[in-house]
């Protein structure tokens, strides 16, 4: 018996070399550097800096704003669309699902730069559109993060369950609002979560883009280029408090339906 | 006061899918108010189907539904003053119980303090008082079950439907709620329409009891009428235990048929070709020779009230219940009493026979290989180089545990003076002429007795060998 259990616990030992290695140690050295200036003494001076500096402060609500668009379209046009795929009694429902899903496969700068192609072509010069460009970008970068969580729970929903609303009383579109719509929030909480915090860091979008506008992502990117460790692994520290949040928030939501089939 | 008018009535309902699957058809049925009706029959006999149409959730291809005298067919199911129980409960996993039960009251408009009043009333009837905050996930099976009943009643529908509700509970919780199903339906006086494959089931609770296979209706009637007096093999077979045999009227209210002569009370013509069902309780254990028919017990098991005893008698099986336990080996004698014997006109007098299967998995019958074998009639199996049968999904067949049952139409088979050349032997026993042929019952030497349609008059009494060629046989397989 006892070396059964030795052997079980034994199984753990790789995950946990790994854990340490690869995610509480890295966590340590941010939060030593978020919290010393540069000689390695203690201070909040990056933490009091980040949110007295206008600058920091404008980017981050900017960050939010483009984040906030970025999520808002994509749901608009994946929950229509999630719904349709996983509505279709087509036998090449998969095939089409996975349209959607390749653009994942291709690379993204290419992908990127194409659009940059495109975008150029209709607007003359990137720069009059700085944030509507960051929302097409994102948008087409991140939708397909936004279009499987959702129709992963939507097919996964029980057909019964829609009868039984029309069973009582409830016509299609009272069926929908009353059951369809809430049973696909896990859905759509774990889209938003797959793509408004990437949104808000993913600087290299705009770089390519020619954009000139800043968000979180080209902060940190900035202070780690100029040598700033500690500015910038505040600024890190700053999102990941933001993600646990998040987190949080939307937990409640995910426990209620624990049997949604949310993707993250 | 009563209403004798039909609250529902079903008239030619055929429904066929888009992929040409006839689910039901040409299906007919008149439901008087306040009537507990069971649709019986096995997994897809077109049974939640039918249910489904008067659901509305599905339309009928061709007919009419009319509820209170008017049509109903193209009405959506939220229009419909019918509601249903879902196999699975359906219950809306994001709402607690009051929201779930209230469901199709908030639809109506209902004001909130009466809804508040009638939730409370209906969680009562069903056993869940102050369940109205709990959520569904934190309820066990029968309580979802409960809450799944109760979300229907609430909307006092002129029909309940019951889509095979007690599927998923254990046994014990079944008859419970089958009995509690049965004091609500009373209680309420509301019309029952409920779904089931389970027999037992369907003849504890119905008032009206429809037996369906293959989408189409084999007998509707009272519980009592559909055991006592089942109209067809497949309702006999299919209701309670039944010994069913092939056979033939021998003479006024005497029947031959599983190797003896028994006296009946149903008055069949003589020579009429018969489907004879016996009920194994009303088989009776005798001396050897006090019996119509003698045999050799094959197996005992026991039932706790009863002993269900296997007879062979010649080629036949007889299944016996009987209080007295008996030995296998033992040689014992059957008689039945000719009440309990019950006479069908048979439709189609195909022989039936079981064949054996040899260790090399060929089939066998009197002693002769026939030129077929297993691998031909299982879909899809084969012989593993090491003797092995294994199915279309690769798992080992048990030759021992599957029967193969042979089916030769009487047309099919030739008399022959040869006997040799027969597959099997024996003599004519009965003959009538039909018009254009005669038919003969040929009472073989190993106790099977074989239909066959010949132009010739041959003799009573002929010694006669039976040519069955194996491609005019059919095979099915039984587990």
């Amino acid at each position: 018996m006892g070396k059964i259990s030795f052997s079980r616990k034994s199984l753990g030992i790789p995950y946990t070399l790994f854990l340490v290695l690869f995610v509480v140690a890295p966590l340590l050295v941010l939060i030593y550097y978020a919290f010393t200036n540069g000689q390695g003494q203690f201070t909040f001076a990056n933490l009091v800096g980040f949110f007295t500096n206008p600058n920091t402060l404008g980017t981050l609500f900017y960050s939010v704003a483009v984040a906030a668009t970025t999520t808002a379209v994509c749901l608009l046009l994946a929950y229509p669309t999630a719904y349709i795929l996983a509505k279709s009694k087509l036998k090449a429902k998969s095939v089409i699902v996975m349209t959607f899903i390749m653009p994942m496969w291709i690379n993204f700068s290419l992908r990127i730069t194409a659009l940059k192609e495109i975008l150029t072509l209709i607007e003359g010069n990137l720069a009059y559109y700085p944030f509507l460009n960051a929302v097409i970008g994102m948008t087409y970068d991140f939708l397909p993060f936004m279009i499987l969580p959702i129709y992963n729970t939507i097919v996964k929903l029980d057909e019964s369950l829609l009868e039984a609303a029309r069973d009582l009383g409830a016509n299609e579109t009272e069926a929908f609002l009353k059951v369809t719509l809430p049973l696909s929030v896990p859905g759509i909480v774990s889209g938003i979560a797959m793509v408004f915090l990437p949104a808000m860091t993913n600087y290299v979008v705009l770089d390519m883009l020619y954009n000139s506008t800043y968000i979180m992502g080209s902060l940190i990117g900035g202070y780690f280029a100029a040598y700033n460790w500690n500015g910038g692994s505040m600024i890190a520290l700053i999102l990941l408090a933001i993600i646990c949040l998040f987190t949080l928030l939307t937990r409640g939501a995910e426990e209620e339906n624990s049997r949604g089939g949310a993707l993250l | 006061m009563e209403q004798r008018e039909n609250i529902i009535e079903l008239k030619h309902i055929t429904k066929t899918f888009e992929d040409g699957f006839h689910a039901v058809e040409d299906f007919n049925l008149e439901v008087k108010r306040g009537e507990f009706v069971t649709f019986l029959g096995p997994s897809g006999c077109g049974k939640t189907t039918t249910l489904r149409m008067i659901a509305g959730f599905d339309v009928p291809t061709e007919g009419e539904i009319l509820l209170n005298g008017k049509s109903i067919t193209d009405l959506p199911p939220n229009k419909r003053p019918i509601n249903t129980v879902f196999q699975r409960y359906a219950l809306f996993p994001h709402m607690n119980i009051f929201d779930n039960i209230a469901f199709g009251l908030k639809q109506k408009k209902i004001p909130k303090d009466v809804i508040e009043k009638k939730v409370k009333k209906v969680l009562e009837l069903v056993d869940l008082e102050g369940f109205e905050n709990r959520r569904v996930s934190t309820l066990s099976g029968g309580q979802q079950q409960r809450v799944a009943i109760a979300r229907a009643v609430v909307n006092e529908p002129e029909i309940l439907l019951l889509d095979e509700p007690l599927g998923a509970l254990d046994l014990k919780m079944r008859k419970e709620m089958q009995l509690e199903l049965k004091a609500m339906h009373k209680e309420l006086g509301i019309t029952f329409i409920y779904v089931t494959h389970d027999q037992e089931e369907a003849l504890t609770m119905s008032d009206k009891i429809v037996v369906m296979s293959e989408g189409r209706t084999q007998q509707i009637g009272t519980p009592e009428d559909i055991y006592n007096e089942p109209k067809n093999a497949f309702v006999a077979d299919f209701i309670g235990d039944s010994n069913i045999f092939n056979g033939i009227m021998t003479g006024h209210l005497k029947a031959r048929f599983c190797g003896g002569e028994f006296v009946c009370v149903d008055d069949v013509e003589e020579g009429t070709h018969i489907t004879a069902v016996v009920r194994p309780e009303d088989v009776v254990l005798t001396a050897p020779e006090e019996g119509t028919i003698k045999g050799v017990v094959t197996s005992v098991i026991f039932k706790g009230i009863h002993y269900e005893i296997a007879v062979a008698s010649g080629k036949n099986e007889m299944v016996i219940q009987s209080v007295k336990a008996a030995k296998p080996g033992d040689l014992v004698g059957m008689k039945v009493d000719p009440d309990n014997i019950h006479i069908m006109i048979a439709e189609d007098h195909t022989n039936i026979f079981e064949v054996e299967i040899n260790r090399n998995h060929r089939l066998e019958y009197n002693g002769t290989v026939l030129d077929t074998s297993l691998t031909k009639i299982i879909r899809g199996s084969r012989r593993t180089e090491n003797g092995m049968l294994i199915d279309a999904a690769g798992e080992e067949i048990d030759p021992k545990k599957i029967r193969i049952m042979a089916a030769i139409r009487p047309e099919d088979i030739r008399m022959t003076d040869h006997q040799d050349e027969g597959l099997v032997q024996g003599y004519i026993s009965n003959l009538i002429y039909k018009g254009d042929h005669y038919s003969y019952v040929i009472h073989t030497d190993i106790g099977q007795d074989f239909v066959v349609d010949d132009e010739d008059l041959w003799n009573m009494e002929d010694q006669v060998g039976l040519i069955m060629p194996v491609d005019k046989m059919t095979f099915s397989v039984r587990r």
